[in-house]
């Protein structure tokens, strides 16, 4: 706090500037009345000096050196968002500019917040993957993943090696579908409008085959505790290879239209620039972490399901600016696309869900002839299934980095706790870091680079 | 272009090379061992063969700086559990169970390694040293558990509500905090003719 604010107890004194003459202000609506400064209350004034916008500045972080002179007179506080269109979706973002160089800035998130966490230990773990699909919704598949594995962790089953091949499949696409989608958003708020249309277009192959496969073309529900809700559909390998066929060429495209051109590096190289220790300490993680060179993928450092016998590579950046964020997702597409090829191939023969009649419900036909069935089927889909006491937590490579599902059990057949670490969450913490700075015009290239998405932030 | 690249510092997982054996999908592998964990002279469990450190509030900042000085350089998760309508879980031989449990996730990067710390803290004392300053990446997720459960973190720059709006009152996840419901009033429907 500077000298210029006198504390909350000082007794209003009328200058000058405190008269009612200089307490009207000329506004295009009219003319509007002011308080005296005197009495803001202290709260409000540490909000507008900006006392809640800050950096980490502990040992870790070095946040001091901001190489643009703070003249304290002349900054000025401003919002962007939440309506803003390049904050993709309702992400709020307080920035403290001096000219158009953003020296401090905050996001505030919550916008989106629907208690996603309490309303999953109200539903069953039967039910619980319709909520967390919900949460990121770009990347589905990957919600509904990690919930299930941390279910299967507790219940301490294997599921089927179909199942899992099949998961990998979906995920493998969604994560091609997630980056498409980036791609078109991260052009088109970097002036590229026809990269916009490009992006949809190809993602469109992905959501039709997603269509035909689960029903949906998101909050698909299609992988759960057990196994996947079915079967792939008749000629599914047709339509992948179309996919596989079709799409390396439009990355080609997108390389001539984008990789190369001078405008679109000229906004994205050298800004929003974290290094690997920045981006280690805020625990950023996915193309952010790699995008300074830290080679760090799940997939490959801790593989989950049958990732340990496929081959590909992790791309990794050198120097955490915008563009090796865009070079990564690119260059992730077409390590997707291997990884897919590779599944095609590999798919074992099977079932597509777990032989447990306590978890999985016996198919529609034998309920007419087997009581059995009838029970189980019943019990299922009123009670759910019971989950043995115990704590674990999952974590899995999404497009945006490491989602988690920390689950506890109590022995009954709703999650106890269930709480999901989301990529986007933690990734936000670095935009002041990227920002710093910078300028406003970069500021929606940084948070393009961020790659977040608020329905998985808020939750 | 700026010059900020990888470096040293940071310990980055080395590169497989040829004819090296790459991480196995055996999740055994990926977790702190016993005779790591107990290492650290607080009690030790293991659920469904993930390592956790139970570690009280005295404790709690010096085994985390210690793991972090043991090559823990990544918090993943911070999170906190209500536990007040399940009192009777299973916790190793000399941990008392208290109503509140903060939940912390570390990964190190350069032992591709889990581990986890488990914190009881009692309702009348939810209180913890924020870890923001040995890693920076805490700060929102304190701010939610500080949201979303009480818990409150001393040394926290900003310990402000993060997903509910400013003025809210109590903290959502607790058990005692009732699931909102809004009434829906349905139109009533249109008659056939």
């Amino acid at each position: 706090m500077s000298e210029d604010q006198p504390p909350q107890t000082a007794p209003i004194v009328h200058t000058a500037e405190t008269d009612a003459e200089a307490l009207v202000a000329e506004t295009s609506e009219g003319t509007q009345e002011l308080q005296p400064r005197t009495l803001t209350e202290s709260a409000e004034l540490l909000r507008e000096r900006g006392a809640v916008l800050r950096l980490p500045d502990g040992g870790v972080l070095d946040s001091a050196d901001i190489d643009v002179e703070i003249t304290d007179d002349e900054t000025m506080i401003i919002n962007m968002g939440p309506q803003h269109p390049s904050t993709h979706g309702v992400l709020r973002i307080m920035m403290e500019l001096d000219g158009e160089t953003v020296l401090r800035s905050k996001p505030i998130i919550g916008y989106l917040h629907t208690g996603m966490e309490k309303t999953g230990e109200e539903l069953t773990y039967v039910q619980g993957g319709t909520n967390v699909t919900r949460m990121d919704y770009l990347a589905p598949l990957f919600n509904e993943l990690v919930f299930a594995l941390a279910t299967e962790a507790l219940l301490e089953v294997e599921v089927p090696e179909r199942a899992t091949w099949i998961r990998m499949l979906l995920t493998e696409l969604n994560r091609v579908s997630s980056h498409l989608l980036w791609m078109a958003t991260n052009g088109m708020d970097l002036g590229a409008v026809s990269m916009m249309i490009y992006g949809f277009r190809e993602r469109e192959m992905v959501l039709d085959f997603f269509e035909k496969t689960t029903g949906l073309r998101m909050n698909h529900n299609f992988i759960r505790p057990g196994g996947v809700a079915a079967d792939l559909p008749d000629g599914w390998q047709e339509d992948v290879n179309e996919i596989l066929h079709v799409i390396p060429g439009r990355l080609d495209e997108y390389d001539d239209l984008l990789t190369g051109q001078p405008i679109f590096r000229e906004r994205t190289q050298g800004v929003g620039v974290l290094t690997a220790e920045e981006a280690v300490a805020l625990g950023a993680t996915g193309p952010i972490l790699r995008s300074t060179g830290v080679a760090w993928d799940l997939r490959r450092d801790m593989p989950y399901m049958f990732y340990d016998q496929l081959e590909f590579d992790v791309v990794v950046g050198s120097y955490g600016d915008a563009f090796d964020r865009y070079a990564i997702r690119l260059n992730e597409i077409r390590e997707s696309l291997r990884i897919i090829a590779q599944i095609v191939e590999r798919m074992p023969e099977g079932d597509y869900r777990i032989q447990d009649k306590k978890v999985t419900p016996p198919p529609r036909r034998r309920i007419d002839e087997s009581m059995e069935a009838l029970i189980h089927h019943f019990k299922i889909f009123t009670e759910g299934f019971k989950v043995p006491e115990g704590e674990v937590y999952v974590g899995v490579e999404t497009p945006r980095g490491e989602i988690g599902c920390y689950l506890v059990s109590d022995g009954s057949p709703k999650p106890y706790r269930l709480h999901i670490r989301d990529a986007s969450f933690v990734n936000l913490q670095s935009l002041p870091i990227m920002m710093r700075g910078g300028l406003v015009a970069d500021a929606v290239a940084v948070i393009s680079s961020v790659d977040p998405v608020m329905g998985g932030v808020d939750r | 272009m700026s010059t900020a690249g990888p470096t040293d510092s940071v310990a980055s997982p080395p590169a497989p090379r040829a004819g090296e054996t790459l991480p196995t999908a055996d999740p055994s592998a990926h977790a702190m061992t016993a005779a790591e964990a107990t290492g650290y002279g607080v009690p030790v469990s293991f659920s469904r063969g993930q390592p956790v450190l139970h570690v009280d509030q005295a404790g709690y900042e010096e085994v985390i700086a210690r793991l972090r000085d043991d090559g823990f350089n990544g918090v993943v998760d911070l999170t906190a559990v209500d536990y007040l309508a399940h009192p009777g879980r299973e916790l190793p031989a000399g941990v008392r169970a208290e109503r509140f449990e903060l939940v912390v996730n570390l990964v190190s990067y350069s032992r591709r390694q889990r581990v986890r710390v488990r914190v009881q803290l009692p309702e009348h004392d939810a209180v913890l040293p924020s870890l923001f300053y040995v890693y920076p990446g805490t700060e929102a997720m304190e701010r939610e558990a500080y949201d979303m459960m009480g818990i409150v973190f001393t040394g926290h720059p900003d310990l402000s509500r993060i997903l509910m709006p400013e003025d809210w009152e109590g903290h959502p996840l607790r058990k005692d905090y009732a699931v909102g419901r809004v009434p829906v009033q349905f139109k009533q429907s249109p008659g056939t003719r």
